[in-house]
């Protein structure tokens, strides 16, 4: 798998936050009803992470597992364990209505870190990112101006970005043009 | 003459002097000066020229209101026209430019306009629309052209940068007077997360100008305590400088932040637009004076009264060493009695009133100024500047009177709080007899999702005029905001001031009520656009009725200002008019935004590289770099051609076509749509979307598949692999890979909702490269690791494997005739295989083809393209594509539509090929002309091209068309005008150009 690169090829922008590409990240799309103990099951025992509640992420074992939607979850994981993953989730869900596909091509993920990270989201999705109203362990699916984009919070002081790939760039340049020096709002500075 | 005195100017530095320059010329002021106060500060009393008759103008306001005071700011990437002087704050440098005159502000060819005044009339614009269309380009519209405009139109582009922000607020207090202030703190004190934002850069709006006394202390005190009571609330974020300026449904609300303004530069954003979500939207937008409609009014020196007092106190500015205030209402005797203590004279106040003995009238008079009662003014003296005026009685026709020398006139026609924010989303007015003026309904709010009003008026804005009054209101309406949404019950005092007496306003909208045309036709009631009296007169005597239709008719109020002086006015002119009283006459509707906006701020970072998001593929820079000619497709950038040399593009597809016959080329097909459809119900799903059937295809396959509307129409096609029992990749056009996943999942949750298929979309997963040409097979020989031969992998399957150590999906599929193979990989690894690929068609003449030659290849081949042969008008049957529409299947989307008459119809125009006669290639979008015209005098049309290449394997032009009949007239000769050139001659033939029996693409 030596010839993988990540569309951002490990970019970086150093502004009032740290802008980076994540680089190659594992991410694999579960479809299935999330209400029924069998795929609830499967899922755990294929992935090792308990299942989310709605708009939650869980991590364990250097996975994580994040809700999408009522019937979809989102799986990360390391890039080279994601094709293994795929297939031992299909084998687990056989027999039950679902859809398991490797989806972490797809995407990319991006890191923004710094004390005013949430500022820089807030400037980008209509969300509202401010403590209180989100924070770790929430999974947020939205926008960043014009495309598509979803985000979960590591810790207090970081975004992890998730983005189509194609528009890899622009996501980039928009997470850094926002964090830009002389553009702090301190709105979260209380 | 307006100077600076050296006491006052409560928001003045006088220790931080500021140079800058207006009309080339160098000023001196202050920081915390505004352009307006530090010009006037010099004497600079003329500031522009007015819209129409260019008569000479100062600022006639102090904030957001000003209609006169209009200049451009800045210079090349940052000038920018039509900036208001009175809200503009002076930094060192800055470069300020008056607008609207010829060739200087003092001397004005234009100005010979209010000569020919009675020939603009109301409705000028009108009335030149009904003269002869010759005149109107010959004489009026070059003329308009010329005047047309107030400020200059940038030439640069815009050297700064903007942003947007979300922000989610319980509470928005929109203005941070005392009442904002106030509002804001009963709204925090429940406990809920309030936005507090002030237009100006200062907390406390007009009160520590007007005076009073606020829970025992002087206003600006109790402003300064409130400001840091509400900087210690952690619920509580406060802006300066920030305009709420328009309030839209479910408590949205946008403002407007002018960061950089005053202090430009580089590195922070200019102008930032928040995009506020609140619970409720409180408006503190206070109340403005309105103007008194007198002979002469818009003389430079004729002010607001309450403008002239804001000079005064906050940046020790004195308009005039002897002023004369008129009035009809008890307020303007504040600015009376403010200059008579800053030790100026005044010379009279003109009170249209009867007989004043109200608290501020007595102090006024105990001051030892002069007040005459029923009086108002009947003439201003002086042209460039007030020299006096002709004090009349109120009740006359201001035929006499008695003239009094003064160099300033203050005004005050009454208050009419600001109900802009209230009105946007639908809030209603009342007319206030008693106080003359329309404030909001409180029973009639716009309401939100849940019924209730979202939004709340505090202070002036909601009519409560005194300071007591106001504070009481903005507590109470504070209080319920924060209570609405679920705060905490407090029991926070509201803030107390000590009531005033005072005498009702008498309503003046003519001064004197008696006066004449002449006076009439010099009465200002739209400054900035130069609507007057009389204009409004005339309208009502030319039948309109409406105050819409009177406002465009006259245009007033439709300036930059919005009319924020002159509405009120206006209408109350207009009801005179008309002889009805003023509700029955009604306001104009309040639309965003309350005051201008820069076109940056609402393009927010979407500017430069970050205008539009471009799709790239995994190839997408090796594409740049052999030097692609781009072509976008939706978002996607996809090389057209690659130029070599000194190719034109036209030249690299002759080369790029003729190459891919005769040795192997490679197309970037990433962006090619791919969505997985799996479940037990996937194949019946698959036949109800697709016309053909894709239920009974065996696994391992591809089969061709067109997808049709429930109107019939063809939406897409794309090839169809089975990949197990229960699941099918899809693969769409580039353009309908979005749009097709979202009709799948429109189809399942709405119609299908208890079929169980799940769809993935998967086209960003993989990058898809198409390996095409005789030598395409030589090439895949050459990674090695998967058997490519015809008999292991035929021509429409499809097989997975290891291929040069890649993990790729192999389709045997061709848009372009030739021996072809589509090769799926995960999209990190598509740059790779492409190097891979490339390095090994090395010595079989590899050449990487674009868009354009892939349209020529599926041309020449006779294979239709979505959006070319496809419009949404047309279905497979036109198409000759009854072989991928199953006879077998009950129901599919779009088959009930196509048997309708007209669409099984046989005159329906159908796909044909066209060959021109003499070789050259049909122009794109031409029409095959049938004989006759129709009854617009246009010529028949029997057909239209839709597609129309130069084939350099044929080496001529090829088109494909639809034409009535067509299939059925092979071999005729049909007519295509060109336009400005000679018609072609077309012979209608099969659209399949090239190698028919199909044999190329299947060995």
């Amino acid at each position: 798998m030596s010839d993988a690169v990540s569309a951002l090829a490990g970019a970086a922008y150093e502004g009032y936050c740290q802008v980076s590409d994540a680089g190659l990240t594992g991410m694999v799309t579960i479809r299935g009803d999330l209400g029924a103990a069998k795929v609830k099951a499967a899922v755990k025992k294929a992935t090792g992470v308990a299942l989310p509640g709605q708009g939650a992420i869980v991590a364990a074992k250097g996975r994580k597992l994040a809700w999408m939607s009522p019937d979809e979850l989102l799986l990360f994981c390391g890039y080279d364990e994601a094709p293994g993953l795929t297939a031992a989730l299909t084998e687990a869900l056989a027999g039950q209505h679902a859809l398991v596909a490797n989806v972490s091509d797809a995407r990319v993920v991006l890191r923004v870190t710094g004390t005013q990270a949430r500022e820089v989201i807030a400037k980008l999705t209509p969300a509202d990112v401010s403590p209180g109203a989100f924070g770790p362990g929430q999974m947020r699916r939205t926008r960043l101006q014009q495309v598509a984009a979803g985000f979960h919070m590591p810790d207090e002081t970081s975004f992890e970005v998730i983005a189509f790939r194609s528009v890899a760039d622009y996501v980039f340049t928009l997470l850094s043009n926002a964090a830009r020096p002389g553009g702090e709002v301190g709105l979260f500075d209380g | 003459m307006s100077t600076r005195l050296e006491s006052l100017g409560r928001l003045i530095d006088r220790s931080q002097p500021m140079t800058f320059t207006f009309n080339g010329r160098s000023f001196k002021g202050y920081a915390g000066d505004t352009l307006a106060s530090a010009l006037l500060g010099a004497d600079q009393m003329m500031l522009g020229r007015s819209f129409k008759y260019h008569r000479p103008r100062g600022a006639v306001a102090s904030g957001a209101e000003e209609p006169n005071a209009l200049v451009g700011l800045g210079q090349g990437g940052r000038f920018e026209p039509d900036q208001r002087a009175t809200t503009t704050e002076i930094f060192p440098g800055l470069v300020a430019k008056s607008q609207n005159h010829w060739p200087s502000l003092e001397y004005d060819i234009g100005a010979v306009n209010s000569l020919f005044a009675r020939f603009l009339p109301a409705g000028f614009y009108y009335k030149t629309f009904m003269a002869p269309p010759a005149a109107w380009k010959t004489v009026f519209e070059p003329f308009i052209r010329q005047s047309a405009g107030l400020g200059a139109v940038p030439e640069e582009p815009d050297a700064d940068r903007y942003e947007h922000l979300y922000h989610h607020a319980d509470v928005a207090v929109v203005g941070g007077g005392v009442a904002g202030l106030a509002a804001a703190k009963a709204a925090a004190a429940t406990g809920v997360k309030v936005l507090l934002l002030e237009q100006s850069a200062h907390w406390g709006g007009r009160a520590p100008v007007d005076g009073g006394e606020i829970d025992g202390m002087a206003a600006e005190d109790w402003v300064s305590a409130s400001v840091a009571e509400l900087e210690a609330a952690p619920n509580v974020t406060m802006r300066l400088r920030m305009q709420g300026f328009g309030v839209y449904d479910h408590g949205y609300l946008i403002a407007h932040e002018r960061v950089g303004d005053h202090a430009p530069g580089e590195a922070a954003p200019r102008h930032r637009l928040w995009r506020i979500r609140a619970g409720r939207i409180v408006t503190a937008t206070g109340a403005l004076e309105r103007p008194l409609a007198f002979a002469g009014n818009d003389v430079p020196g004729v002010m607001l009264a309450s403008a002239m007092r804001d000079y005064l106190v906050n940046w020790g500015v004195a308009i005039g060493r002897r002023v004369v205030v008129v009035t009809n209402n008890d307020d303007a005797y504040r600015t009376a009695l403010a200059f008579k203590s800053a030790g100026l004279d005044v010379a009279a106040v003109l009170d249209a009133r009867a007989s004043v003995i109200s608290p501020l009238a007595q102090a006024a008079r105990e001051a030892g100024i002069s007040v005459l009662e029923g009086r108002g003014i009947g003439a201003v003296k002086g042209r460039n500047r007030v020299s006096g005026v002709l004090a009349v009685r109120q009740q006359g026709d201001g035929g006499a009177g008695e003239e009094i020398a003064c160099d300033a006139v203050a005004m005050s026609g009454g208050w009419s709080p600001v109900v802009h924010l209230w009105s946007h989303c639908g809030g209603k007015l009342l007319w206030d007899e008693a106080d003359a003026m329309f404030r909001p309904d409180p029973a009639r709010a716009p309401s939100g999702a849940d019924g209730a009003g979202f939004v709340l008026t505090a202070g002036s804005a909601s009519g409560a005029l005194t300071l007591a009054g106001g504070l009481a209101d903005a507590h109470a309406a504070g209080k319920a905001a924060g209570r609405a949404m679920g705060g905490k019950a407090s029991r926070k005092a509201a803030p107390k001031a000590g009531a005033e007496a005072s005498q009702p306003i008498a309503p003046v909208w003519i001064m004197p009520e008696g006066a004449g045309p002449a006076k009439r036709a010099k009465m200002w009631l739209d400054f900035q656009n130069d609507v007057k009296v009389s204009d409004v007169q005339l309208a009502a005597r030319e039948g309109y009725q409406s105050v819409e239709h009177t406002k465009r008719y006259t245009t007033l109020g439709m300036a930059t200002d919005q009319g924020k002086l002159s509405n009120i006015n206006g209408l109350a002119v207009l009801s005179q008019a008309l002889s009805q009283p003023i509700p029955a006459t009604g306001t104009t509707t309040f639309r965003p935004p309350y005051t201008p906006v820069s076109f940056g701020a609402i393009a927010g970072e979407a500017a430069g590289e970050l205008f539009q998001p471009v799709r790239q593929t995994p190839i997408h820079a090796w594409h740049e770099a052999h030097h692609a000619h781009w072509e976008p497709v939706g978002h996607w950038r996809r090389p057209y051609a690659y130029l070599r040399g000194t190719e034109t593009p036209a030249d690299a597809v002759t080369r790029e076509v003729v190459n891919t016959r005769e040795n192997v080329g490679l197309l970037d097909a990433s962006t090619l749509g791919k969505i997985v459809v799996k479940g037990p119900d996937a194949g019946r799903f698959l036949d109800m979307l697709y016309t053909g059937m894709m239920s009974t295809l065996p696994v391992g396959k591809c089969r061709y598949g067109l997808m049709c509307n429930e109107n019939g129409f063809l939406i897409d096609d794309g090839v169809v692999a089975r990949l197990d029992d229960d699941t099918w990749l899809c693969h769409t056009t580039t353009g309908g890979a979005d749009r097709i996943h979202a009709h799948m999942e429109e189809w399942l949750q709405t119609e299908w909702w208890d079929w169980r298929v799940y769809t993935a979309n998967l086209t960003e997963q993989y990058a898809q490269i198409a390996v095409v040409g005789p030598k395409a097979r030589a090439v895949l020989e050459a990674l090695g690791g998967m058997d490519v031969s015809r008999e292991a992998l035929p021509f429409m399957t499809w097989a997975e494997g290891e291929l040069g150590g890649f993990p790729v999906r192999l389709f045997r599929i061709s848009f372009s005739g030739e021996l072809s193979y589509e090769i799926a990989v995960p999209a990190s690894m598509g740059q790779a295989l492409w190097d891979r690929l490339w390095q090994a068609g090395q010595t079989r003449g590899i050449m990487p083809y674009g868009t354009e030659t892939l349209h020529v290849l599926r041309a020449e081949k006779g294979f239709i393209m979505i959006g070319d042969e496809t419009d949404g008008t047309v279905i497979p049957q036109d198409l000759g594509l009854n072989w991928a529409i199953s006879k077998k299947k009950d129901d599919y989307l779009g088959k009930r539509a196509q048997s309708r008459s007209f669409m099984a119809s046989e005159d329906r125009w159908r796909l044909v090929g066209l060959e021109t006669l003499d070789g050259s290639v049909i122009p794109d979008g031409a029409y095959v002309v049938a004989e006759g015209r129709n009854a617009n005098g246009q010529r028949n049309m029997q057909g239209r091209v839709t597609s129309t290449y130069y084939s350099p394997t044929l080496k001529r032009g090829i088109a494909m068309g639809l034409v009535a009949h067509g299939p059925e007239r092979m071999g005729e000769v049909v007519t295509i005008p060109t336009i400005g050139g000679p018609a072609i001659k077309a012979k209608i033939v099969d659209p399949v150009f090239y190698d028919k029996e199909g044999a190329k693409q299947d060995v």
